[in-house]
């Protein structure tokens, strides 16, 4: 049986300022592409607002193109909102240095591209990167934390293999647990069931759900899956072309008009035994 | 779960560090004058006791003053060459970069070329008259990356294909501009085109040049050493890199001026020589692997070894004549450059 990751809280100069049960706080964010300053803006993502609590899964749910991968990058950081601020525990996120970074906000990625082969402990350990000092050779405890981390993706018999032999399932997993192995507070996961069977997705889903719950992660996921977020998201944030039409709970956000403004489809909603909200797509005979 | 550590760096350095001192006194040995490997040992602790004068037999006068300057050139030139090809593919995350498929080389030789003219110029005491090469090398080196780059750039990111078609091009054209300069140019000092398209370690710097030249490689390797954690997560990608903690800009300018440096001293006292930057880099990540923190330092010794090995061949197998060194290493570089060119695609 694996260990928690985090054994024990951050230090106090970690504990956020104001409400304490909030770790990520989203207040007024908005951003603009605007490649040539003279011309009218590519895209616009108009201000928002949102809050999330430790142990919460946050679901980023819009159609293509809606500024999902825009709030994903104001959020971990990457960049800087052009009015509002993005909080992670108090602290601007953005104007956190690289490595402070890594060590409260891990990125999972759609596809890791491989330049030279690698091994799958290999790169798990580049997840111990940001809480090294410079140069150095990773410490017994580096290891025990990547192993702990691929122990809880069910990966750890995948140690030795090498990354481009592995299943795309098994990929997301060990991309997932070099996430992990950074020890973050805040997950963030880019479209991660995009290129996932089923099977694959909801193995995914469970492990979020179960890590967000032990571990206390705050996870944030972009999505445009419907019943994925529906049956595991406490909280959604809806978006459509850079607006945010709604924050809440899956229920209260899954309303068979506004979804259906939203993804431009005849959709049917209705409410299973346990409360979640399923959609399929409504049949016209 | 075994990963590198600071005992098996030093291990694997140490054999290669054995094998690179074999080579070395093989390449001692071998020439038109044959001498004993007791000869030779003894001639070496005389120079080490600073007893150079008692040193009276012919043979010993050309292993010492001819051959052992030659090979250390061959040492700080094949270990810069190699260093820097293994940083420039991470850099422009390109595993067929190079400092001579890229033009690198050929930049630094037109700044190499252009320093000489006006260093001819400007009647300097005789002690400095060789440090201004180096710099001009520098220079054109820093330059043709920067267009390159820029080049090789499509909507924002790195493109392979289109930066070595830019690398390509950049190569031919500044070697048009070599050829144009030798053409209209007179002076003794600046060497001949083939020399520095081709490359050739024949003409020896003076000694103090040569001591500079290492003293820049060892501040430059080890400049790009301190970033070789960073460089392992820059393989990944610049996005992902800066998620996993890696200060992008600093590594990227770091690693950009050092590879410059190394590439310009390499030029400046041997011309373009080719596939060392390329040959080595990828024999070594076959053997130990693409950790950096291994990567480069097995990347400068075998760099060391690839050229002591390559020069000799150059100065033995048609001798008396001579190859150029660029020649041998283009001939045993070109096939395995398409190898690996196939592959990718493949």
């Amino acid at each position: 049986m694996s260990t928690p990751l985090r054994t024990s809280m951050p230090n106090s100069s970690d504990q956020p300022r104001g409400n304490p049960d909030v770790r990520l706080s989203v207040e007024q964010a908005s951003y603009v592409y605007a490649p040539n300053p003279s011309q009218a803006p590519l895209f616009t993502l108009e201000a928002l607002s949102f809050q999330a609590k430790p142990g919460e899964i946050v679901s980023i749910l819009g159609p293509n193109a809606s500024g999902k991968s825009t709030l994903l990058n104001l959020i971990s950081g990457a960049l800087e909102p052009l009015s509002g601020r993005v909080f992670l525990n108090g602290f601007p996120t953005h104007s956190l240095a690289p490595k402070t970074r890594a060590q409260r906000i891990a990125l999972v990625q759609q596809e890791s591209r491989l330049l030279f082969p690698s091994r799958v402990w290999e790169f798990v350990l580049q997840g111990r990167h940001a809480h090294g000092r410079g140069l150095r050779f990773e410490s017994e405890d580096d290891i025990a934390v990547a192993k702990n981390a691929l122990a809880q993706v069910n990966a750890l018999h995948l140690t030795d293999r090498w990354m481009d032999q592995i299943s795309g399932g098994e990929k997301q997993r060990v991309i997932l647990a070099r996430a992990l192995s950074q020890q973050p507070l805040l997950l963030l996961l880019d479209e991660p069931t995009l290129h996932l069977d089923i099977g694959a997705q909801v193995d995914l889903l469970e492990s979020l759900r179960r890590l967000a719950a032990e571990n206390r992660y705050t996870v944030l996921v972009v999505t445009h899956e419907l019943n994925l977020t529906g049956e595991y998201a406490d909280q959604v944030v809806l978006l459509q072309k850079g607006k945010c039409l709604r924050v809440g709970s899956p229920a209260s956000v899954f309303q068979k008009d506004l979804l259906e403004h939203v993804f431009q489809a005849p959709l049917n909603v209705e409410m299973t035994s346990s409360g979640r909200p399923r959609v399929t797509l409504f049949d016209k005979t | 779960m075994p990963p590198l550590t600071l005992g098996r760096l030093f291990l694997r350095c140490g054999i290669l560090g054995v094998v690179l001192f074999v080579v070395v006194v093989i390449a001692l040995k071998l020439g038109a004058v044959q001498v004993s490997l007791y000869g030779l040992g003894r001639d070496l602790v005389r120079v080490l006791l600073h007893q150079s004068s008692s040193i009276s037999t012919d043979y010993g006068m050309i292993v010492v003053d001819i051959r052992l300057p030659r090979i250390f050139l061959a040492v700080v030139v094949g270990a810069s060459l190699s260093v820097a090809g293994t940083a420039f593919q991470a850099l422009l995350r390109n595993p067929l970069a190079d400092p001579y498929v890229l033009g690198i080389s050929s930049g630094a030789a037109v700044g190499a070329i252009i320093a000489l003219m006006v260093e001819s110029q400007l009647s300097l005491s005789p002690q400095y008259a060789g440090l201004i090469t180096p710099f001009g090398a520098f220079i054109g080196a820093a330059v043709t990356i920067a267009a390159v780059y820029v080049l090789g750039r499509r909507e924002g990111q790195i493109d392979s294909t289109t930066l070595l078609l830019g690398g390509v091009i950049t190569a031919s054209f500044l070697s048009a501009i070599i050829m144009f300069l030798m053409s209209t140019l007179t002076g003794s000092n600046l060497r001949g085109a083939p020399y520095w398209m081709m490359g050739s370690l024949s003409s020896l710097p003076p000694t103090s040049l040569l001591y500079f030249l290492a003293i820049g490689f060892l501040v430059a390797f080890g400049a790009i050493y301190t970033t070789s954690s960073d460089l392992n997560l820059l393989l990944a990608g610049e996005k992902e890199a800066m998620h996993l903690g890696v200060d992008v800009p600093r590594v990227r300018i770091v690693v950009y001026v050092a590879a410059s440096i190394l590439t310009g001293v390499a030029v400046s006292v041997s011309g373009a020589i080719g596939y060392v930057g390329l040959l080595v880099p990828h024999a070594m990540r076959m053997i130990f692997g693409s950790d950096h923190r291994m990567l480069l330092p097995a990347s400068a010794l075998g760099g060391a070894i690839a050229l002591v090995i390559a020069d000799t061949l150059a100065r033995t197998v048609v001798a008396p004549s001579e190859l150029p060194v660029g020649a041998v290493t283009a001939l045993v570089g070109a096939p395995f450059f398409i190898y690996l060119l196939r592959r990718r695609l493949g």
